[in-house]
């Protein structure tokens, strides 16, 4: 694989309780690319993207073995700052998740609660993430407003832009297109070329044409385990595996 | 068949009787209210009643001033509010955020147990353990004082604005909490900025059930705060509340004297500040409705 490795981690089991949710997966996730994540429903892709943000850790019974790296610093090591780290490895959730507030103070807040806009202008750290998000000519005259007053699309694309606007490395999307409209899709899908320049990007999906259109590399998990990892390309062309040919044509998920 | 019918137009008058009869009482109660107040501010200046500093109704000519008594009522139910507020907010978070699922469990009963507590009961434990532990403390002739009133108010307002703005908080949506934390924000960060703002409304509202209890409360206040009508300068003065006065003084008057009517002054009085701040209430928890739903 070329170029630098952004995310890895090193034969990680995950558990609920006493259920194995993730089964020894070791996977490298290269910078400044987009990466996919395929699977059924149910197989663990959420709980695998979690995994880099240690969003799992709010959850009741969640246990980690293995290793999990970013820039090779294991981040489930003791003296780690999970706020950092957050801060560092933003999340997209399925679900647009606005806070009940302003559009401008949905993305102020992650600035002002880092203290990013000390010496800068907050307004204009809000415009650049706004414009980033290809959310700007939109919203720009309703700043205001509070942000439940936007369409799902707009939603998640204020939900992104509250993400850049903390300046993170990585961003991680949890199936971020699944509850918008075809059109609000294609928004996003063409925003995440530009992001990558910038961002190392891995999206959770079960949609086996979005994957094909936007990621540079697909993963395919199946029950937990991580059953092919190759460049786009040859995962839809030229799939190593037997069960990965079998989901990419449709023969069952 | 038959029967049947006869059966339902009785419940049905029945019922209306109940009804009306609701309201014409109420409408009786507002009306003799009125009339008595109106007949005692013929015969006192409204003035000298709200403007004036002494309470000494049976001094020659007697002077009603409200002024100690709003005073009395006004410090109590200040130094109540300060105490539950930020106590009730606190435990809320505590319990909605902080504790582990156990100690809600066993929280919520125990708060709906503490809330049916009659308030005489309180008022007791309040002349029994509380008052001579502030005479103690603070080195006090009686330990009857406001702070006392307050601290027994607190308690009574205290179950329900815990349990309400709890209730405010557990059913925000998880997505609001997820997304902070995701941005990286602490807890408190998150509770601070983002659920406590959201569960405004609901814990206001849950302020305004919880002082409603408390502040039309007599016995228990009565019992703590020593009852001298004075204008107090510190929350470890005596006092004597509004509604004190009506309850000590109703019973050894002449009926439809002047001092009587005067009881019914304050009772007015009472009544439009209850109904005011009801009405705020409402208000504020229809504007929650329509926010949320
Ligand atoms: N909070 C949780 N507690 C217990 N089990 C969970 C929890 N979240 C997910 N799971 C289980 O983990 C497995 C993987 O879930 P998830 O990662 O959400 O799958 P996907 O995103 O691929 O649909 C599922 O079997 C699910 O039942
Ligand atoms: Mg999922």
């Amino acid at each position: 694989m070329e170029g630098p490795i952004k995310l890895e981690t090193q034969n990680v089991n995950f558990y609920f309780g006493d259920n194995l949710v993730l089964k020894n997966i070791s996977i490298r996730i290269p910078s400044n690319r987009i990466t996919a994540i395929i699977g059924p429903s149910g197989c663990g892709k959420s709980t695998f993207l979690r995994l880099f943000n240690r969003m799992n850790d709010v959850l009741e019974g969640a246990r980690v073995e293995g290793k999990v790296l970013i820039d090779g610093v294991d981040i489930y090591n003791s003296n780690i700052d999970v706020a950092m780290l957050r801060r560092k490895v933003g999340m997209v959730f399925q679900k647009p998740n606005p806070f009940p507030t302003s559009i401008f103070d949905n993305v102020a807040y992650g600035p002002r609660i880092h203290g990013l806009h000390k010496g800068k202008d907050l307004r204009e750290i809000v415009e650049n993430a706004l414009r980033q998000a290809a959310l700007w000519d939109e919203v720009k005259d309703k700043l205001h407003r509070s942000a439940l007053e936007l369409s799902g699309g707009q939603q998640q694309r204020l939900c992104i832009a509250r993400c850049l606007a903390v300046e993170p490395e990585v961003l991680l999307m949890d199936e971020p297109a699944s509850a918008l409209d075809p059109i609000s899709t294609l928004k996003i899908e063409e925003l995440m070329q530009g992001l990558k320049e910038r961002y190392t990007i891995v999206i959770v999906t079960h949609n086996m044409q979005e994957a094909a259109r936007v990621s540079d590399y697909t993963g395919f998990i199946y029950k937990g385990e991580l059953v092919e990892f190759a460049p786009t390309v040859d995962i839809f062309e030229h799939p190593q595996n037997k069960l990965t040919e079998d989901y990419i044509t449709g023969r069952f998920g | 068949m038959k029967q049947r019918s006869v059966w339902e137009s009785f419940i049905e008058k029945v019922i209306f009787i109940g009804g009306i009869s609701g309201i014409v009482f109420l409408f009786l109660i507002f009306a003799f209210l009125f009339k008595e107040s109106f007949l005692f501010f013929f015969q006192y200046p409204w003035k000298d009643f709200f403007g004036g500093t002494q309470w000494y109704p049976t001094s020659e000519p007697p002077r009603f001033g409200l002024l100690p008594l709003l005073a009395g009522s006004l410090v109590v139910t200040l130094g109540a509010i300060a105490i539950s507020v930020p106590l009730g907010i606190a435990c809320a978070i505590y319990i909605s955020e902080v504790a582990p699922p156990w100690v809600r469990e066993i929280f919520k009963p125990l708060m709906e147990l503490i809330a049916a507590i009659p308030s005489v009961v309180l008022g007791f434990i309040g002349l029994v353990v509380l008052v001579p532990f502030l005479k103690q403390v603070f080195n006090l002739p009686t330990g009857l004082s406001a702070l006392a009133g307050s601290i027994t108010l607190a308690f009574m307002a205290l179950p329900t604005i815990t349990s309400i703005s709890e209730d405010a908080l557990t059913v925000l949506p998880r997505e609001y909490k997820e997304a902070s934390l995701a941005l990286g924000a602490t807890h408190w960060q998150t509770i601070y900025h983002i659920l406590l703002p959201a569960a405004k409304s609901g814990i206001i509202a849950a302020i305004m059930l919880g002082l409603g209890r408390a502040i039309g409360e007599t016995m228990a206040v009565l019992m703590v705060t020593g009852n001298a009508a004075i204008i107090p300068y510190s929350f470890l003065q005596p006092v004597r509340t509004m509604t004190a006065t009506i309850a000590i003084e109703m019973g050894e008057i002449v009926r439809g004297g002047l001092h009587y009517r005067a009881l019914f002054a304050i009772g007015l009085f009472l009544f439009i500040i209850t109904f005011t701040v009801n009405l705020i209430a409402d208000w504020v928890i229809q504007r929650q409705k329509r926010v949320s739903g």
